[in-house]
């Protein structure tokens, strides 16, 4: 320990002399640092933003869409033909068992008023269980209940953009809105959501029942059908199985054979969005792996100045073999004050890199994240750059032969 | 008399390229406890080699040397570190002082490596600079101080561990007339305490202070004379 203390103190020392150049060949290593610890804080950032989105949308997905018929040799597109029944719904729900969850779904848009407000937003008509699929809390109020579907009651849910823009401030619980002339009461208030990662505001939407959607406002020519069924599975690991349950229970149900072909597509949202997610985390990588190029042009720097320091105190490293210093005491001497030129430029680079994100949050208005392991990290990285890049020089020190090294002018 | 220096035989080979220089041609003498030994010769005489094969810095080729009994020839790096900390002590020509350090941080160095605990580190450098008549000068950076005043802090640095031998090369070869007399006032007073000393010099006024002249040419020992009457040296002035 004593020597440690000694090597320490000696390598201050030795950097309190040429504190322009320690200066400088620090610079290296804290604009090393800096660059990463502040493209990892952008990285980082934008994949939790990914990642609070997917999970804002809700977890272990799997929507279930009409698909396209052919007709005449011409192939409309997906959705454009009505196949997907409630019963279809209730039949997953009830016979798949790795299906948590089935919320069928209808979908319009149109004006809604109220007093002397009026604002045009997506109408879903949906079930109780959209709610739970879609692990939205409601902030105030209820849930709608099975009786508001079987007995297509005029109630429904807003979200919080649309009640911001009806209501302003004043509690929606309880009003009568107009949803296209027809007078609906306010039974509840979705909690915020923000915006899917396509962009789109998940605020903006009201919920109704969808036996009231399906016969008072939307008006459907198959009065029996949905738009989409969203399902959630019971867990991420049945996921996939349950994608081929709902497949399979909705090729049977559709007698899809060789003379029918698949008329609707079960899309797994959960693995579309953790794409995403898996493109940001390789692009916060790859800002990363840059931004360390220049720490280990940084590493070369202190390699090079480490070098000039043995050169010049060739003398010094002679009189303290002669007087009894080990090779393992010049190499210990070396390596601390390289490493000490690394911790100290990793620490100011880990600062300033902390400081160049929050100026990026702020002017540019990205999100960042600085973790405590990215710190960590960073600063046990800048100690490995001074063991590395030291460990050569410190090296060819101890190596030298006193003879040589007393002579040496 | 304790012998504490004995070379047997003792011849050292370099390469330079592809000549094989001879440096030491079987050499052997042995130095007593107390002695103060001038060894002499001309540049090449084998005097440097002879001397950094004493310094526990170079290792024979052939034949033994026996530092207190110990044969040294056979040792490793770190063992022969050991001896050269606790055994010896050194003055060089040039000083050899660090830069930007102090006198008592110079003195306290072999004590570093040595391991001694820092509180004792201190009382014993400052101990060894006033032997050396340095006292009131121990925080003194090395620029601060006068070539004799330098190299009375590297002789302090050679004593403060009480080597077996001090072991000085040419330690007045930077050093004026005046400045020369005193330091070899300082070593004869040094030996007088009882500590051996072996020193390099190819002056035979220097020479003249010490008891005893080795003489060296082309490797090997031409002349090995006691001096019975060494000059005593008086400085003009009390000690800088």
């Amino acid at each position: 320990m004593t020597t440690l203390l000694q090597s320490l103190l000696i390598a201050l020392r030795a950097l309190r002399v040429n504190k322009m150049r320690a200066l400088l060949t620090m610079l290296g290593i804290i604009i090393g640092i800096a660059a990463v610890i502040a493209m990892v804080a952008i990285g980082a950032g934008a994949s939790k933003m990914i990642s609070d989105q997917i999970s804002s949308i809700g977890s272990n997905l799997l929507l279930v869409l009409p698909g396209s018929i052919t007709s005449g040799g011409m192939r409309s597109g997906s959705g454009a033909i009505i196949t997907l029944t409630y019963d279809d719904a209730k039949a997953i729900k009830a016979e798949c068992p790795s299906v948590g969850q089935a919320a069928p779904t209808v979908r319009g848009s149109g004006p809604v008023v109220y007093g002397n407000q009026n604002w045009t937003t997506v109408i879903n008509g949906v079930t109780p269980e959209m709610l739970l699929v879609r692990e939205w809390p409601i902030e105030s109020g209820r849930n709608l209940l099975q009786s508001d579907v079987d007995g297509a009651a005029k109630n429904c849910l807003i979200g919080q953009t649309v009640a911001e823009n009806l209501f302003g401030s004043a509690d929606p619980i309880g009003k009568i809105i107009r949803i296209r002339k027809i007078p609906f009461t306010v039974i509840g208030l979705l909690a915020h959501k923000g915006q899917t990662p396509q962009g789109q505001d998940q605020d903006d939407v009201i919920y109704v029942p969808i036996s009231t959607a399906q016969r008072k406002l939307l008006g459907s020519q198959f009065p029996n059908s949905v738009g989409a069924i969203m399902i959630q599975a019971k867990s991420a690991e049945v996921l996939s199985k349950a994608e081929e349950e709902v497949t399979e229970l909705l090729k049977q149900r559709h007698r899809v054979g060789p003379t029918r072909e698949i008329d609707f597509t079960v899309r797994n949202l959960t693995e579309i969005l953790a794409v995403s997610e898996q493109s940001s985390k390789v692009m916060s990588m790859l800002l990363g792996a840059v931004a360390s190029i220049s720490l280990v042009v940084g590493g070369i720097g202190i390699m090079n100045i480490m070098l000039v320091s043995v050169t010049e105190r060739t003398r010094e490293i002679g009189i303290r073999v002669a007087i009894g210093a080990k090779r393992r005491d010049i190499m210990l001497q070396f390596l601390t004050e390289a490493v000490l030129l690394t911790t100290l430029g990793g620490i100011v680079g880990i600062l300033v890199g902390i400081a160049g994100a929050a100026l990026v949050a702020n002017l540019v208005g990205w999100p960042t994240l600085v973790s405590i392991n990215t710190v960590a990290i960073a600063f046990a990285f800048s100690a490995g750059v001074g063991v590395f890049f030291g460990f050569y020089p410190a090296r060819k020190a101890a190596a030298l032969n006193p003879i040589d090294a007393l002579r040496y002018e | 008399m304790r012998e504490v220096v004995r070379l047997e035989e003792v011849r050292k080979v370099y390469l330079m390229g592809e000549e094989r220089v001879e440096a030491l041609k079987g050499v052997s003498f042995s130095v007593g406890e107390g002695e103060f030994v001038a060894i002499m010769g001309a540049s090449g005489s084998g005097k440097s080699t002879c001397m950094n094969t004493l310094g526990c810095l170079d290792t024979p080729t052939s034949g033994r040397y026996l530092l207190e009994g110990t044969e040294v020839g056979t040792l490793s790096h770190n063992e022969l570190a050991e001896i050269r900390n606790r055994r010896l002590g050194f003055v060089f020509q040039g000083f050899n002082l660090l830069p930007r350090t102090t006198a008592r941080e110079n003195v306290e160095l072999p004590l570093v490596y040595g391991r001694v605990p820092a509180a004792q580190r201190r009382e014993r450098a400052l101990q060894a600079l006033a032997r050396v008549g340095l006292s009131g000068r121990e925080g003194h950076y090395s620029n601060q101080l006068s070539g004799g005043q330098q190299q009375r802090v590297a002789i302090a640095r050679a004593l403060v561990n009480e080597p077996a031998i001090i072991l000085a090369d040419e330690p007045t070869g930077n050093l004026d007339t005046r400045t020369t007399v005193e330091i070899m006032a300082l070593f004869q007073e040094l030996n007088r305490q009882g500590i051996t000393i072996i020193m390099v010099t190819h002056e035979p006024d220097v020479a003249a202070f010490t008891t005893r002249h080795i003489v060296f040419r082309d490797g090997a020992i031409v002349s090995d004379l006691a001096n019975p009457a060494p000059v005593r040296a008086v400085p003009k002035t009390e000690a800088a």
